[in-house]
């Protein structure tokens, strides 16, 4: 049975927030809160009815003409799914914390209609059926997300604005160029028709190469692999909830779940292996998982370190489909789920200790773990967690990367993975040991660069209780990584269906 | 190819068959008489009630005319004035042309009443602005409907003397000398196109285009003719490099004018050209190439010009050239390219236009509130200027998607479709002028975006816009946006019976 209603009304959830909000007066601060809270658990909801109509079989699809030979198509599948399912999830917590973030700045109707806009084109890029409405919401993120990264306009955000414009757009127009060409080639190709691709004979295997190495590049800007991530580092000055979604689950992980799907898909992994291009892929992943990391190591200010370590963290997922295998698929996939969940956590702190202390050096951070101990402890699941430290999330990813590395007969992957984990530790432990063990204004060494007093807790409640969820679904997507619906039991139910023709 | 313009059907010359085309060319006319003497801005209850019935005439008209073309094919009609014979005919593609011209200049008429009370006053000479458009509306579907060069001719003179008196209104010396420079070209052009129709007459004795088109053989008095009315036609389309007219013929004309002219004016003469090569010239592939070729420079010197601009309306006029170039590359793929390629491109450039024609209204209006609402008209002053977040910046920004051709505009659709094209007829050059124009489109919208995030910039005084000046901006925004998710029903049009690519 066929339910169209059910992804068109995920993603009008957040598509007609946006009118409401930007004809609500700027001051109407209530019902902006109530729309936006109501709107994203209406979404969970949503999903989450999916989901368990997939398990039971259903089948949602929604599609219409475009033109001759190109449709709009919406189509539900586990991998869709897991997209957003995420999406919805932070992003009903990250609009808490964006809430709190923001009160009494300017421009939060701007701010929060543009928000909501691009949880919309993530929805959308979740539930595209083919590269056509892919390549649509992708684009559409990029326009939304502009303001969001302009938001503070002064002269650096309005550059790092620019940057960001100048890399995406150039890799949604390449992107727009492979897939015009590819739809020359075969017309429309639903996302699950793999055989097209592959029955074209070896004639074709020259071109293919080609075009999946456009698309890649065009991919590849906002999934920042080196050397397409020069935007990232900029768009930091972005404020702390736009960073977070940036990271874990707009922009950043948009371009991750393109190559998914392009190798999944669109070429499926047995051509794309065919080709020769899962090679390739390793290489590039490899490379930028190093360079990701040793630059993290070099920051001094939080913000930037977090952002050079989701270039890093992000090519895990390009690793994970670069081996050949399921315990490899497994890992990329369940490592998108995971990383999103990680990195919104530490962002969320990040955010909290420039918020309440005005802390954006890692050297101010000394003893703020006996200020902020609720926000210094999600601060240290997160990190632990990048570094692959059971039982929190990561460890399930980097666990998974292994094996499918033995399994892909491809053992110097474990290599790169014990050196990166060993990076990780050398840029997250002495944050941590910063936190919690040298002494700091709190014991009365020093001062604070600007402490303020948020609320009755140790900084304000819409700020704290989203960094202790996503901490809390961290460890739990790692401790209960055997139960039904957890994040690993997705990846391999989607694993499953990618391996048995 | 050439009977997708429907010329080859049987005229009917029964008076009481024209009467519906009659109507559908004499409403503009009858309209503009009306609000001339009971002007909206003053007497709007009386002239309202008239225009209206007015108004449902010729909207009933056109239906009727719509649904004879669905039904049975191309129309066509002979219409003898004593010695005279004037050869109209109506297909798919007609109707699109003529609901476009409704469209936009219902929507541009209905923002000028509250345009002309609160920008202009009681100063210019405002009564004429209504007959004139009146006479540009009927020009411009003359042009459309007709079927002989003699028309053609009429249609031409006509629009272009209406074109000039619009621009002459505001009285202002820039305006004159502006409109005096353009009267001069429109003379210089209609000189040229009228020479080459007297080339043909004299080779061939005939000026219908269905006859012209079985009798007339290559040979130099073609190529002359065609080379003729071409450069005639392309100077008055404003095509590179003739196109140095276009900015200061807006830059002081009236902003319910600069949309008109720049939606349909220069599509008027587009048009001509299109058909006079498909029916004259249709395997002319050189020549074409060679009108591509300054179509793709069009885009980028424009594209350039735009971005370079230091004044709104003149980033807005520059656009207009840049995009006239995209026409001009779909234009060159219809000739010479084969009926695969010519079917997409056929479609690709209807699109365009549609696209275009309301992009560029909106962008238009938007661009006059935005002016009129903080009297800056420098892209500069504008800094600051999303701080209250003008519904005319969203207009502006909406209709600035299509343009760059950003998805689900109809810019992005018509963008898909020439790609389609320029890759399938290997015409590569193409691509890489679509992909720069992207690119600057992208530059010079962003650039005026940019300053309007400046948080730091001093306050602007606002001026309140009314709200129908805002509303019909947003409307024919609105509608360029969506016109890349409906571009089927456009499309159908042109696949009505006799016109099916």
């Amino acid at each position: 049975m066929s339910q169209a209603w059910l992804p068109l009304a995920t993603l009008a959830t957040s598509l007609l927030v946006v009118p409401v909000i930007f004809s609500l007066p700027e001051g109407a601060w209530r019902v902006r809160t109530a729309l936006n809270l109501g709107a994203a658990l209406l979404k969970v909801l949503l999903v989450a009815m999916m989901v368990w109509g997939l398990y039971q079989g259903q089948s949602y699809q929604f599609s219409f003409t475009i033109v001759r030979g190109v449709n709009f198509l919406f189509q539900v599948d586990a991998l869709g799914l897991m997209f957003a399912g995420l999406s919805s999830l932070l992003w009903l917590a990250t609009t808490v914390y964006a809430i709190g973030y923001l009160e009494d700045s300017p421009n939060r109707k701007r701010f929060f209609g543009f928000f909501s806009l691009c949880v919309a084109s993530t929805v959308g890029i979740a539930l595209a059926g083919n590269l056509f409405t892919f390549l649509l919401f992708y684009e559409l993120l990029t326009l939304s997300t502009y303001p969001l990264v302009v938001h503070r306009g002064h002269a650096k955000a309005l550059d790092a604005g620019t940057t960001y414009l100048r890399y995406t757009l150039t890799g949604g127009l390449v992107l727009l160029f492979g897939v015009v060409a590819l739809h020359v080639m075969v017309g429309d190709v639903t996302f699950g028709e793999r055989e097209m691709l592959a029955d074209l004979g070896p004639d074709a295997h020259g071109l293919l190469t080609v075009l999946f190495l456009i698309m890649l590049l065009g991919l590849g800007v906002k999934a920042a692999l080196v050397p397409l991530h020069g935007w990232l580092p900029r768009a930091m000055v972005a404020p702390a909830p736009v960073s977070a979604l940036l990271h874990a689950v707009a922009v950043v992980k948009a371009g991750a779940f393109g190559i998914v799907r392009l190798v999944y898909d669109v070429y499926g992994i047995g051509l794309t292996y065919q080709l020769g291009l899962l090679t390739l892929l390793a290489v590039i992943a490899t490379v930028t998982i190093l360079y990701g990391s040793v630059r993290a190591l070099a920051q001094q200010e939080l913000k930037p370190r977090l952002a050079f370590s989701t270039i890093s963290q992000v090519s895990y997922i390009v690793l994970g489909i670069s081996l050949f295998g399921p315990f490899g698929t497994v890992a990329g996939l369940v490592h998108l789920m995971h990383q999103g969940l990680m990195k919104v956590t530490l962002f969320y702190c990040a955010g909290n200790y420039a918020e309440e202390l005005g802390i954006h050096r890692i050297d101010e951070l000394n003893g703020a773990g006996r200020r902020m101990p609720l926000t210094s402890i999600a601060f240290t699941v997160g990190a632990l967690g990048m570094i692959g430290l059971p039982p929190v999330a990561g460890f399930i990813s980097k666990w998974y990367l292994g094996m499918g590395a033995v399994q892909a007969n491809m053992q110097w992957a474990i290599v790169v993975l014990v050196a990166s984990s060993l990076l990780n530790a050398a840029y997250f432990l002495p944050v941590l040991y910063r936190l919690w063990f040298l002494r700091g204004p709190s014991h009365g060494v020093g001062e604070w660069p600007d402490e303020r007093h948020l609320g009755r807790l140790e900084t304000s409640g819409w700020l704290i209780w989203p960094a202790m969820a996503t901490a809390l679904f961290s460890l739990m997507a790692g401790l209960l990584a055997g139960v039904p619906f957890s994040p690993l039991d997705l990846a391999t139910f989607v694993t499953a269906e990618e391996y048995t023709p | 190819m050439i009977e997708w313009l429907g010329l080859h059907t049987a005229y009917s010359n029964q008076f009481s068959d024209s009467l519906l085309v009659l109507l559908v060319l004499m409403v503009p006319l009858l309209m503009g008489g009306v609000a001339a003497f009971w002007r909206p801005q003053r007497r709007w209850p009386v002239s309202f009630v008239i225009l209206m019935a007015l108004l449902t005439l010729g909207l009933l008209a056109l239906f009727l005319l719509a649904r004879q073309i669905l039904e049975h094919g191309s129309q066509a009609w002979l219409i003898e004035l004593g010695p005279l014979a004037l050869h109209w005919r109506a297909n798919g593609l007609t109707l699109l042309l003529l609901l476009l011209t409704q469209i936009v200049t219902l929507a541009s008429a209905a923002y000028a009443p509250a345009y002309l009370k609160s920008e202009v006053g009681r100063g210019g000479a405002q009564a004429w602005l209504w007959p004139l458009q009146g006479v540009l509306t009927t020009s411009l579907s003359l042009i459309w409907l007709a079927g002989d060069l003699l028309t053609l001719y009429i249609g031409l003179e006509l629009m272009g003397l209406a074109a000039v008196g619009l621009m002459l209104l505001p009285g202002r010396m820039e305006a004159l000398a502006a409109g005096m420079r353009y009267l001069l070209l429109a003379l210089v052009g209609s000189l040229a196109f009228l020479l080459g129709v007297a080339l043909l007459l004299g080779g061939w004795g005939r000026l219908d285009l269905a006859g012209l088109a079985m009798l007339a053989e290559p040979g130099p008095v073609l190529w002359v003719s065609v080379a003729l009315l071409s450069a005639g036609l392309l100077l008055k389309a404003a095509a590179f490099p003739l196109h140095a007219w276009l900015a200061p013929v807006h830059s002081s004309a009236w902003t319910p004018v600069s949309a008109l002219h720049a939606a349909l004016v220069v599509k008027g003469s587009f048009f001509i050209a299109v058909q006079l090569w498909v029916v004259l010239v249709p395997e002319a592939k050189a020549a074409a190439w060679l009108v591509g070729a300054m179509g793709g420079a069009a885009v980028l010197w424009g594209g350039v010009l735009a971005w370079r601009s230091v004044k709104l309306k003149d980033v807005v006029a520059w656009s207009t050239v840049s995009q006239l170039g995209y026409l001009l590359l779909g234009f060159s793929l219809l000739i010479g390219t084969g009926p695969t390629v010519a079917a997409v491109a056929w479609e690709g450039t209807w699109l365009q236009l549609a696209a275009h024609s309301l992009a560029k209204a909106g962008m238009f209006l938007a661009t006059g509130n935005l002016i009129f609402s903080t009297g800056e008209s420098h892209v500069k002053g504008l800094a600051g200027a999303s701080r209250r977040m003008p519904l005319s910046l969203l207009s502006f920004g909406i209709a600035s998607i299509s343009l760059i051709g950003l998805p689900p505009s109809g810019g992005f659709t018509a963008k898909w479709l020439l790609l389609h094209a320029a890759l399938e007829a290997g015409y590569l050059p193409w691509l890489a002028a679509l992909a720069l124009g992207t690119l600057l489109s992208a530059a010079y919208v962003f650039r005026v975006f940019r300053y309007s995030f400046v948080e730091d910039a001093e306050p602007l005084d606002y001026r309140r816009v009314p709200w129908s000046m805002e509303f019909f901006a947003m409307i024919l925004a609105l509608a360029s946006l969506l016109l890349g998710l409906v571009a089927e029903w456009p499309l159908l049009l042109l696949r009505a019976p006799g016109g099916e690519p």
